[in-house]
């Protein structure tokens, strides 16, 4: 059998987290009873307009100028025209002709190193509403409240040759916009959705094959899965000397199997034109500066900085900055704190331990930052120890709950009250006569016996090197 | 007195004074639009209780003190393509039969803002598509002039009830002379400002980058009152443009000395009546002994303007048109088999056909293929139209010429020859494509009697130009009111 090599092009849509609609100031907040989230803009009324929304055009800046593109400074919204009842004016506003952003890239890195793969457009456009199929009336109903959520489409080049390329590229650029703020990116909730181009040809060829389209992939998973049954589904094809049929396929991820949905023949014919109802977008050197200076840290500069700044490892580095929801948590306890080895060690044992047994997204974690600087600080002064300090921890990972105030009302503050405690050590010394005697043999054991008393008579709370210093004293003497 | 024969100043004058109730106008149209509706059906919806209503409201306001322009409490018209809060609003179109919309157009606000009584919606063209408000669903307009004759349109409706006197004044709507054409037919006063002076939410649109709303009244000075309330920059609408002045008034002066003019020798060539090409003349001489410059010149592109218009509006209106789909509002076929028959059946039975054939135009010129040939060149034609009038408007402050080339025709006359129909918009749509504000106004009639219009237009923004010698050719001589305006109220 000859040797393939596969080609990957894909179409990624992202919801943009702006609070309203792109063309409308409806919110864009998921759920809601249907319908409620709309206006006449977002419903198709006749007569309505559509006025566009000024942050949709900056974040699609932002994710432009992340990954590498010219920002183009006269762009244009056009209307795709098709209908289906998902979509009430039954044209969607997008961009053909004169996209807000070309020719980027990214790099990721792959087992041969650095590799750039191309960003062929980002454009702006509007999210159709959603179909519900009544069983009981049998009849559909729409709901329009997602009809005008604001979304980028972000096309790359035919440039990915592997499934860990595809997961490793979305990856990427996930992260870069979850950097920016311009969206969660959940591929399971949708605010993030990708379509795989793929073809194969013999490795070494120069012309493509023939393409097909794969929708409906819900996760990372799904996308590995589908890209590589349609590599051998396109071998198969091609060995038993049939042709590959250029059209759209869906994947089922639950029978790991896809079918095709429509040929290129059925292909409908979109009739875009410049919309006339929006004026053009005109992006001043200004505008493009503006957006270049409120552009985050990436990831690779956190990555670089906490390696010098803070002193932490690299690993501890790339966990901590996998998900910026954590980099922003670490950041904000490290400036409260002042003790970045600490933080870091709440993040990459505690919490990541905690997000590994309950199955939970590093994006759920909702306690704030003063929450664990305080927790730290309280170790740090002696008043809490490590043991205590954990069982802590979880309560401010549960409930986000001021530490300072719990160990109070638990009274589970360390005694370190050196009088009380020498009082307490001495009443134990005089009352294990024996194992005074035996530590004076030269018996180490007797000690550890004496501590465990001592730590027994304080519930737990005292500060064990203080216990060791003043029973030391104590029996010298 | 016959409270109807009044302008619309003159009845806002009167209102003010305490000489005419505001309930006591808005009755009067009421009862006269009654008694002619059978004969001109100017009308697809007349809103009495509504009216009524609003009538006491806006008195109430007068009586206060709160509302003192110089409109409040005149009964007045609306396009119905026009959206108005609560009240049918169908652009004559049986898929919009049922259609109330939940709000206003910002023009229907700004009016009500200044005091306006809407009585009810006005006829058209189905969606403005037309030039003899005969391809309406709801049955033709009678020209008040001549009833054999059609009124024009698309804004028949509109500006047939202001010449039979049922209203003083009303609101229309241009795309390629649906204010203009009708307004010279029926022998009042038009005007369609400069693109983006309006705003079009709420507007249904048509050629969504050449619809403008704009005033039908009796004379200049009742257009200019009715421009100042309507118009106003609105952040709803991308197109609308905040304009550095919105005093229009100013510009009614009986005074155009030195005023420069130009005549267009492309518009008074081959196909143009001669009663019209006398009157248009004789009114650029009175102008002329009045002290302004006349000057023959050559625009040139006019034979390319009604291609380009019907390639772009019709392109526009392809995609315009596409929500009325019988899913969401509006008429849905009784019976059909799946959501594509449900498609195809409710638009079948809903749209008229000169409707589906601008729909199939511009669905073919926006095809894949067929895109650059027809729309690009459409939309470079356009600009090179725009270009020829920035030339001239560099030598004139106002160009002057014919409305239409002939006037209105016979009832049945125009449906059979949609091209000739098309070609009746030769010397307005051109004005549309470049964006420029245009007066037309009544300037003779010809030897059947039916009036003849006068078409300035002007640089964009300068409607003041436009204003100030409508105003002045205006002040030579009397308004003509149709025979069946002068009958005693039945």
């Amino acid at each position: 059998m000859k040797q393939y090599e596969m080609v990957i092009g894909l179409e990624v849509h992202v919801e943009l987290a702006t609070k309203t609609k792109i063309f409308c100031s409806c919110t864009t907040q998921f759920g809601g009873s249907p319908n409620t989230h709309t206006c006449p803009v977002c419903t198709g009324m006749p007569g309505s307009l559509p006025v566009l929304n000024k942050q949709v055009v900056e974040y699609a800046m932002a994710v432009g100028i992340a990954t590498n593109c010219d920002i183009t400074r006269y762009s244009k919204f056009d209307r795709k025209n098709y209908f289906y009842p998902d979509n009430p004016q039954n044209y969607q506003i997008s961009q053909l002709y004169l996209p807000i952003c070309r020719n980027g890239y990214v790099e990721i890195e792959t087992q041969s190193g650095t590799k750039k793969i191309g960003i062929h457009e980002i454009h702006m456009e509007e999210d159709a509403g959603k179909l519900i199929h009544d069983e009981w009336e049998d009849c559909t109903l729409v709901d329009y409240n997602r009809s005008g959520v604001p979304l980028i489409e972000i096309v790359s080049e035919p440039d990915l040759r592997s499934a860990q390329e595809v997961i490793t590229y979305l990856e990427k650029l996930r992260l870069l916009i979850q950097y920016l703020g311009a969206s969660d990116c959940k591929l399971n909730e949708g605010s993030m959705r990708a379509d795989v181009n793929l073809s194969i040809r013999p490795v070494g060829a120069q012309e493509y094959g023939t393409r097909t389209e794969m929708k409906n992939l819900n996760s990372f998973k799904a996308i590995s899965r589908a890209i590589e049954a349609e590599k051998l589904r396109q071998i198969e094809l091609i060995e038993e000397g049939k042709t590959v049929i250029q059209e759209t396929r869906r994947w089922d991820d639950n029978k790991e199997y896809s079918y095709a949905m429509r040929s290129k023949e059925d292909a409908q014919d979109y009739r875009y034109f410049p919309d006339p109802d929006l004026a053009p977008v005109v992006v001043t050197q200004e505008w493009v500066d503006s957006i270049l200076n409120r552009q985050p840290e990436f990831r690779d500069a956190k990555i670089k900085r906490y390696i010098e700044d803070f002193k932490i490892p690299e690993y501890d580095a790339q966990i901590i900055t996998s998900s910026k929801h954590l980099a922003d948590i670490f950041e904000e306890t490290v400036e409260l704190s002042g003790q970045p080895k600490e933080a870091s060690n709440w993040i990459m044992v505690e919490t990541m331990h905690i997000l590994k047994v309950r199955e939970m997204e590093p994006e759920k974690v909702s306690f704030s930052p003063s929450n664990l600087a305080k927790l730290i600080k309280l170790i740090e002064s002696g008043k809490i120890n490590r043991t205590v300090a954990k069982e802590v921890f979880e309560v401010i990972f549960d409930k986000d709950m001021d530490p300072e105030k719990y160990v109070e009302e638990n009274g589970l503050i360390m005694e370190s009250d050196e009088g009380a405690l020498k009082e307490i050590i001495q009443k134990i010394v005089d009352a294990n006569p024996k194992s005074v005697e035996d530590f004076h043999g030269g018996k180490e054991k007797a000690l550890g016996f004496l501590v465990g008393q001592a730590m027994k008579e304080t519930k737990g709370k005292a500060n064990p090197a203080l216990i060791n210093k003043i029973l030391k004293e104590i029996l010298m003497h | 007195m016959d409270i109807m024969s009044l302008t619309a100043l003159e009845m806002g004058r009167k209102i003010k004074n305490k000489e005419i109730g505001v309930v006591e106008a808005a009755k009067a149209a009421l009862d006269r639009s009654e008694a002619l509706e059978s004969i001109v059906h100017g009308f697809v919806t007349l809103d009495g209780e509504g009216a009524i209503r609003s009538a006491q409201r806006i008195q109430k306001l007068i009586d206060e003190g709160t509302l003192t322009g110089p409109l409040a409490g005149v009964p007045m018209a609306v396009k119905d393509n026009i959206c108005t809060k609560g009240l049918l609003t169908t652009c004559s179109s049986k898929i919009l039969y049922n259609f109330v919309p939940p709000y206003s157009a910002q023009a229907v606000l700004n009016m009500e803002k200044a005091g306006a009584v809407i009585i009810g919606k006005t006829n058209m063209d189905e969606f403005a598509m037309g030039s003899t408000t005969e391809t309406s669903a709801y049955g033709v307009t009678r020209n008040p002039w001549n009833m054999d004759h059609v009124p024009g349109g698309s804004s028949g409706g509109s500006c047939a009830v202001v010449a039979s006197e049922e209203v003083s004044y009303s609101l229309g709507s241009d795309t390629g002379g649906s204010i203009r054409q009708p307004s010279s037919f029926c022998g009042v006063t038009g005007i369609k400002p400069t693109y983006g002076t309006v705003s079009r939410y709420g507007l249904i649109a048509y050629g969504s980058s050449l619809d403008q709303i704009g005033p039908v009244a009796k004379n200049v000075s009742d257009c200019t009152a009715i421009l100042e309330a309507v118009a106003s920059f609105d952040k709803k609408d991308s197109t609308s443009v905040l304009r550095e002045n919105y005093d229009f008034s100013s510009a009614l002066v009986d005074d155009v000395k030195g005023m420069k003019i130009g005549i267009p020798r492309d518009y008074f060539g081959q196909g143009l009546d001669e009663d019209v090409k006398a009157a248009v003349m004789a009114a650029a001489s009175i102008l002329e002994q009045k002290g302004a410059i006349v000057e023959e010149f050559d625009l040139s592109l006019t034979e390319y303007a009604i291609p380009a218009y019907y390639v772009i509006a019709s392109a526009e209106a392809s995609s315009n048109l596409a929500r009325f789909d019988g899913v969401k509002y509006g008429y849905r076929a009784p019976e059909f088999e799946g959501l594509h028959e449900m498609y195809k059946k409710s638009r079948s039975q809903g749209f008229g056909a000169e409707v589906k054939r601008r729909i199939m135009l511009g669905s073919f010129v926006l095809s894949s293929g067929y895109y650059d040939a027809y729309y690009l060149k459409a939309l470079r034609t356009k600009a090179l139209i725009k270009e020829a009038f920035d030339k001239a408007f560099a030598k004139y402050d106002i160009i002057l010429g014919p409305v239409a080339p002939s006037t209105a025709p016979r009832l049945g006359e125009s449906l059979t020859d949609p091209i000739k129909m098309y070609l009746g918009d030769i010397y307005t749509i051109a004005v549309n494509l470049a964006g420029l504000p245009a007066i037309s106004l009544p300037c003779g009639r010809d030897k059947k009697g039916l009036p003849i219009g006068l078409q300035l237009i002007g640089d964009c923004f300068k409607e003041n130009n436009i204003i100030r010698a409508a105003y002045s050719f205006e002040q030579t001589r009397e308004y003509e009111r149709p025979e069946i305006a002068k009958e005693e109220r039945r």
